[in-house]
């Protein structure tokens, strides 16, 4: 702060707790020739209601002196005077961090301990566990939902169907560096119009869904180009988390709409990385409670 | 007593109210004016994208800052779970900024990058169709109204005026840049790359 704005700042604010002194100091003087009290202003209201002309009450005048008297100390304990820190030196980013490191004491050794157990043994622990939950509520149930069941285009994280794979290194893994499920559109290598009709009903087919058996027929042909993903027989890749195609479980809903609209547009899925956000240690135990999710059934 | 001389006089006694209002207004408002922590970009900031400028309109009309917070105080609730607090130099091309003053829904001031496109696009539609407990409102009409991008150069150049380095070239290829895009592109647009010039610590 440049030393006009310092000056600046004092003169002003001082100046006007010097002016509310005088103010309060003046206005309360009795003039000469005033009566202490006891005198009447000379207004009178139906007749015989008439008003005194009392000074202030002295313990509400000496509030407003104490009022002041506590202002002064304020400005000479807190920075607000110019460049004038304070005597006690308080800043807004001293007292977060001061916070934080609190915070780090007491709950630090605590996620450090986590951090150090397997994924499948944490899972059994019951009171690790509630902060997990609380870690998933707090930044996953956004898109998972609050009982982790997900949402169309977000997945369940409660069933036993995996995308990416089930196992506690590949859950961790996703959340740390996230996922970035792409399947391109494939209208035209399917055949137009006609192809994406034909091969939906034969997507349809494999989990046994109802479907037009002579479309999925003529569409089993033409899955080849989706089988370098999906697999041969549909049952897709875990290691490029292309869905499996045969179960009754559907990211985007298992309608032949949904279905066609993916061949159609493609979908790309993407689960944002939260190293950055929640850190190693409370990524671990996020992974462990979605561990603890799959294995509760 | 001599109260009475400002009570009878309404000239003085307003003379020394706009004294006791505006002495407050110039010690706390006039220096951040010249403070480098209020008027210097963080390192990183950009201005907005012109895509990103109509979606913070669609924001402003849409009356976002109604229900949502741009401002991460220094907190530890806060920053557990919204990322590292705001800091001043981060809304120095805001005009006006939109730190809002009521959060019926989450602060947005670091929402860049937390959540998927999509999820943005299923969630403005329709919130419930993600979040089933959330009592935000729905806005279908912002995929259906295409931004005009006739009126957008003009935005930028408003913004210049006020500050924002906007280069000539700049302005002459954002008509280009929002054409055929509708207000939700633009919306999510602009919340992707809100607070994303900090990092997040840890």
């Amino acid at each position: 702060m440049s030393n006009f704005l310092h000056w600046f700042i004092i003169i002003i604010s001082v100046g006007s707790f010097l002016g509310c002194v005088w103010l309060i100091w003046w206005s309360s003087r009795p003039r000469p020739g005033e009566a202490s009290s006891g005198e009447e202003t000379g207004h009178t209201w139906d007749g015989d209601l008439a008003e005194y002309n009392n000074p202030l009450p002295r313990w509400w005048l000496w509030m407003f002196y104490l009022s002041i008297v506590i202002g002064l100390g304020y400005m000479v304990f807190y920075p607000a005077l110019g460049n004038f820190a304070g005597t006690s030196k308080w800043t807004q980013v001293k007292q977060y961090e001061e916070e934080m490191q609190r915070a780090d004491e007491k709950y630090g050794a605590l996620f450090k301990q986590y951090a150090q157990q397997p994924i499948p043994q944490l899972a059994g622990d019951t009171a690790a566990m509630k902060t997990g939950q609380r870690l998933f509520i707090n930044h996953c149930s956004t898109c998972h939902g609050s009982d982790a069941g997900g949402a169309t285009g977000f997945p369940s994280l409660k069933d036993r169907d995996w995308l990416y794979g089930s196992s506690p290194e590949t859950i961790k893994a996703s959340i740390l560096n996230g996922r970035n499920g792409v399947m391109p559109p494939f209208a035209a290598a399917v055949g137009g119009e006609q192809g994406v009709d034909e091969v939906a009903n034969y997507v349809m087919s494999l989990s046994g869904a109802p479907h037009d058996a002579g479309k999925a027929l003529a569409g089993k042909a033409k899955f080849a180009v989706c089988a370098g993903c999906h697999g041969p027989e549909g049952k897709g890749n875990q290691a490029i988390g292309a869905p499996n195609l045969t179960d009754d479980i559907w990211l985007y809903r298992g309608s032949i709409g949904a279905v066609k609209k993916a061949i159609n547009e493609g979908r790309n899925g993407v689960m944002p990385a939260q190293l950055e956000y929640l850190g190693e240690q409370k990524v671990h135990l996020l992974a462990a409670y979605i561990y603890s999710l799959s294995q509760a059934q | 007593m001599s109260h009475e001389k400002v009570e009878k006089n309404i000239g003085l006694m307003m003379l020394l109210i706009v004294i006791v209002i505006s002495f407050g207004g110039l010690v706390e408002i006039i220096p951040l004016f010249f403070l480098k922590e209020t008027t210097e970009p963080v390192k990183g900031l950009k201005p907005y994208t012109a895509l990103q400028l109509e979606g913070r309109d669609v924001y402003i009309r849409e009356g976002c800052y109604v229900c949502h917070s741009q401002m991460i105080r220094p907190f530890r609730a806060e920053t557990e779970r919204y990322g590292h607090y705001s800091v001043a130099g981060e809304f120095v091309y805001d005009h006006p900024f939109q730190w809002g003053s009521k959060r019926t829904g989450p602060d947005l001031a670091r929402v860049g990058g937390r959540y998927s496109d999509d999820w943005h696009r299923v969630h403005l539609i329709n919130p419930r169709d993600v979040v089933p407990e959330s009592n935000m409102p729905a806005y279908p009409w912002l995929q259906e109204n295409l931004l005009d991008e006739q009126q957008t150069p003009t935005k930028l150049q408003a913004m210049r005026t006020l500050g924002v380095p906007y280069t000539e070239a700049d302005i002459a290829a954002a008509a280009d840049a929002v054409k055929g895009k509708n207000e939700l592109d633009a919306l999510v647009a602009y919340l992707q790359v809100l607070g994303t010039s900090i990092k997040n610590r840890r």
